[in-house]
């Protein structure tokens, strides 16, 4: 709240808690919340969602404690686990990333399930088309096609959004079905490689066409490549001015506008970049993981991807912790077929984490649950 | 001519879950809500009405059942967006995924079963789809020609006005809520107890979704909304007809067609009503806090 100082020009009151942190991290924060809560609730909201879904299971004549039990053991019990958790939560990350991007402006990406895919799609492309590249310029060529791929899947609904005002929500889930069955008809046809006893998969990828795994685990390179955009995302937002205009364009569209940031172009780019990343996390599954094109690629990472996003507050480290806790999270659900339950109890999980989490922003903005009463309630001014 | 009325029937049938879905999305959209559970509480009406039906034998307890799953989903989608005020967009996204998880995990013993009793026909035609017929002229007698719904439109466009005018805007924004969450879960019951007749997991494929979309297409008007779905369960029954004749295009491409025709049909709505209001209620979307400056 401005008010004028002693010689008359206009200070902001020295009282929010996050002025002890320096600035590139209490860009993330907005002032005057009470931090405790705030970083309270996302933890929280996942016990809150535990508990719920476990009492469903129990309805349901399902021992919660074994399933949950069984999920941490075969997601975080061992080295194999955690190496599981790790590949489960890069694209994950990368994803949740993308997602992030356009959530900070406001734009309603939902599709990067249909990003992903496409990805996917133009990297396993570079195979087929030009096979027998080596290495170094194959990996980074089926990079290339593979954001370029994302990016353009996501711009048809940028396009779409800044010219005809056609809700991105709807044309970005669309779009995922669209990719999805694409994807389909090119491993069950075109793609299906002949040699492999019907399986809807396209043919192994050669080693040069695999990313290179880090000191002997299965984790691939894909990794780094998500720590890098995490550091690229949290730097723009920080400490560009490009990323000062979109937290601009996020907060107030309006004042943007008058501002004379150019909202249309600007909301086209950061789609591009949000689908790109996405694209991008598509490559390094088949490039990385697969080595092949299949049906079903996706478990619905580009779904999880807006919670992982969402409960990290879109903050940079916060993206951290919970794309490798979803990893965890999904991969634990696989672990749950061998008690005759479907894996999709993650799924469950996934959307009660959801409403808990964004129940949880109410106690946070108007609830009495808190240390310290804000300013701006109670009170008549 | 019978060849003719097999074709109606088949469009009918084919389009009478989204009538359901729109009805319901319009409804909640009309009081300022957004419901984008729509796809998560379709599955739990048609998985809980599956399993009841199953078990029980009794189609009635089996549409009770999706009658109960729908307001339960409708107090949970009402209670974090309503009272909570929480963003209806991430509000209703979780729904989607919980109700998509937890179906499939109710519905995971009926995989397979056949269904024991179905929905009866009265005149020829299935008695839900008489009561889609007969939701849809409710709503616009509803809407446009009574009190209520005059408050119901002032609740989705002005609360403060409908406020003002002394109406209950949290029960009522609560009451509409659950009443497109018990069409929708209508709509998933239509799906598993008559057009398929089976449960899967996912079975509904996009339709929630599709539906959502064809509240904007119809401009939250529930007759253009019944005309919208009739289009697209047409395009359904065309595309059964071209699999079943084995014609030369991939299936895979046949089935994108609903998704694409969606994009198109939303173009094509925004380009001819450029410059024009598109009939979306003002308020849509915003929570409403009485002592907040409008």
């Amino acid at each position: 709240m401005p008010v004028p100082g002693s010689d008359g020009s206009v200070q902001v009151r020295n009282e929010s808690p996050t002025r002890r942190f320096p600035g590139y991290v209490r860009t993330f924060i907005s002032s005057d919340r009470n931090l405790t809560v705030k970083w309270a609730i996302p933890f929280l909201s996942i016990a809150a969602a535990f508990v719920l879904c476990g009492g469903l299971m129990w309805l349901w004549g399902a021992n919660p404690f074994r399933v949950y039990g069984l999920m941490v053991q075969q997601s975080f019990g061992s080295v194999f686990a955690i190496n599981q958790t790790f590949l489960e939560a890069i694209p994950l990350l990368l994803c949740g990333l993308g997602v992030a991007w356009a959530y900070r402006i406001s734009v309603w990406n939902i599709g990067a399930e249909g990003q992903f895919t496409m990805g996917a799609i133009a990297a396993t492309g570079m195979t087929i088309y030009f096979p027998h590249l080596p290495s170094v310029v194959m990996i980074p060529s089926m990079m290339v096609v593979s954001v370029l791929a994302g990016a353009g899947w996501a711009c048809i609904a940028a396009v779409l959004k800044a010219y005809l005002q056609v809700n991105e929500l709807i044309t970005t889930l669309m779009l995922n079905y669209v990719a999805g069955l694409y994807m389909d008809y090119l491993v069950y046809g075109p793609w299906k490689d002949p040699k492999g006893f019907n399986f809807p998969g396209t043919a192994m990828f050669t080693p040069s066409e695999q990313l290179p795994t880090l000191f002997g685990t299965q984790v691939h390179i894909g990794a780094v490549i998500a720590l890098v955009g995490v550091v690229l995302y949290a730097w723009t937002f920080a400490k560009t001015r490009w990323g000062y205009e979109l937290r601009v364009l996020g907060s107030n569209p309006t004042a943007a506008r008058y501002a004379g940031i150019p909202v249309v172009r600007q909301m086209v780019w950061v789609m591009f970049i949000s689908g790109g990343l996405a694209g991008l996390a598509g490559m390094c599954e088949v490039s990385g993981v697969t080595h092949q094109l299949q049906h079903g690629l996706s478990p619905g990472y580009g779904y999880t991807a807006i919670i992982v996003a969402w409960l990290a507050r879109l903050h940079p480290i916060g993206l951290l912790v919970s794309s490798v806790f979803f990893g965890g999270l999904l991969v634990g659900g696989y672990s749950v077929q061998t008690l005759g339950l479907p894996s999709s109890i993650s799924l469950m999980l996934q959307g009660a984490i959801l409403f808990f989490a964004v129940a949880g922003e109410y106690v946070q903005q108007y609830g009495r649950w808190s240390w310290r009463v804000s300013s701006q309630r109670g009170g008549v001014s | 001519m019978n060849a003719l009325w097999s074709d109606v029937g088949l469009v009918v049938s084919a389009g009478t879950t989204l009538v359901y879905g729109a009805l319901g999305g319009i409804v909640s959209e009309r009081s300022g809500v957004i419901n984008l559970g729509a796809e998560g509480i379709m599955l739990m009406g048609a998985a809980s009405a599956y399993l009841t039906d199953v078990q029980t034998g009794n189609v009635w307890l089996a549409l009770a059942a999706a009658l109960l799953s729908g307001i339960l989903f409708g107090m949970l989608h009402g209670f974090l967006t309503v009272t909570l005020r929480a963003n209806q967009i991430l509000s209703g996204l979780g729904v989607s995924l919980f109700g998509n998880g937890l179906s499939a995990y109710v519905g995971n013993s009926v995989v397979g079963v056949p269904l024991s009793v179905s929905v009866p026909s009265v005149f020829h035609v299935n008695l839900m789809v008489w009561l889609s017929w007969a939701m849809a002229l409710i709503l616009v007698i509803w809407f446009y020609r009574t009190r209520w719904g005059m408050g119901l439109r002032a609740l989705g466009d002005s609360p403060a006005a409908a406020d003002a005018m002394g109406l209950p805007v949290s029960a009522l924004r609560y009451g509409y809520v659950i009443l497109g969450c018990v069409l929708m879960a209508l709509g998933g019951a239509y799906l598993s107890l008559v057009y398929s007749p089976q449960w899967v997991q996912g079975m509904t494929a996009g339709v929630g979704w599709i539906a959502i979309a064809l509240v904007v297409f119809a401009r939250w008007q529930p007759l253009r909304a019944v005309f919208g779905a009739y289009l697209f369960g047409g395009l359904n029954a065309l595309n059964f007809r071209l699999q079943l004749a084995g014609s030369h295009v991939a299936s895979e491409f046949l089935n994108m067609m609903p998704y694409v025709l969606t994009i198109l049909v939303l173009i094509v709505v925004r380009w001819m009503s450029r410059g024009k209001p598109t009939g979306q209620p003002l308020a849509l979307g915003t929570p409403y806090i009485r002592e907040e400056r409008q």
